[in-house]
């Protein structure tokens, strides 16, 4: 049997899927939230890469390159945040997180 | 051709079972693990693919940067995890129903779309034939030719990010004796010694 587009589409839409569902499973915990976003964008990733080599064009594969170095980027910043936050509160639980509410 | 579909359909149901582990571990350090795991097999998917360079950066970027830094925070904060999971089961139902929504959405889309027979001609930059060059070679010849904007603009967004990192976890605790390497290599012989002419039976008179 052939594999072909639909099949990568397929596990990057479970992947994403999973994603979702880890962000509404571990309300409380801010890694697997964050992890969960990793997860999501590396479905993004994987379909970007689907089409760039199903269509024959390279483009999808430099934006997915982009996408790789946001997402390194934003896990830095937001692992420092949750270490700074660790240090001030000495809690991660989101729940928590409602000092700048108005 | 069965090889490559029996590798993709490991290395899918690898990534999708690691996936569902990330978000159902207990340990916090088992869910880093099972994103290794996860980042592993999508990199095999990207090899299945023809996208060798992508998959090793995703190695490196992902399994040696990001996922190091997962663990060294889950490791690093004394954090009692076992109460963060209360109310797990709690937003399960509506968890699974958004999940089971938007899955239902995508495989719709994916089941009844097709691509236009001309897309092919109208691909910005095609894959040059893989006898040619490699995809790592393909891929340099455009990113540093025409993205070379958007080659310059992601290096300034890590290079923010570094400085975000380093600025919001550096702190200056009161107190506590430092290297001060300046003050060190700014001493001079004036500020140090004294060199008094001392007559003979006189001794020196003040200090």
């Amino acid at each position: 049997m052939e594999i072909g587009l639909a099949h990568y589409l397929t596990v990057a839409a479970m992947l994403f899927t999973l994603g979702i569902f880890g962000i509404f499973l571990n309300r409380k915990n801010v890694i697997i939230i964050l992890m969960s976003i990793e997860l999501m964008l590396l479905a993004v990733n994987i379909n970007l890469v689907s089409f760039s080599t199903h269509l024959g064009d390279l483009t999808g594969q430099i934006f997915a390159m982009l996408v790789l170095t946001v997402a390194a980027g934003e896990a830095a910043i937001g692992l420092a945040i949750l270490v700074v936050y660790f240090r001030n509160r000495g809690s991660i639980a989101v729940e928590d997180i409602n000092m700048m509410k108005g | 051709m069965v090889v490559a579909a029996i590798a993709f359909y490991i290395f899918a149901g690898i990534a999708v079972a690691a996936a569902f582990m990330v978000i159902a571990a207990r340990n916090p350090v088992h869910s880093v693990l099972y994103l290794i795991l996860t980042f592993f097999s999508a990199a095999g998917l990207f090899v299945l693919m023809g996208a060798e360079f992508l998959a090793m950066i995703l190695l490196i970027v992902y399994v040696g940067a990001v996922a190091v830094l997962f663990l060294f925070v889950v490791m690093m904060l004394d954090v009692n995890f076992a109460s963060l999971r209360e109310g797990f089961l709690q937003y399960l139902p509506i968890g699974a129903l958004v999940g089971f929504v938007l899955f239902l959405e995508m495989v719709m889309v994916i089941g009844t779309w097709v691509i236009a027979p001309e897309t092919a001609h109208l691909a910005q930059s095609p894959i040059p034939p893989l006898g040619d060059v490699t995809n790592a070679e393909a891929i340099g010849r455009v990113m540093y030719t025409q993205y070379i904007y958007f080659f310059q603009a992601a290096g300034m967004v890590l290079l923010v990010a570094m400085i975000g990192a380093i600025v919001l976890t550096l702190r200056h605790r009161e107190g506590v004796q430092r290297q001060s390497i300046t003050a060190q290599v700014g001493r001079r012989a004036e500020d140090a010694l004294e060199i008094r002419k001392v007559e003979p039976g006189q001794g020196i008179s003040e200090l």
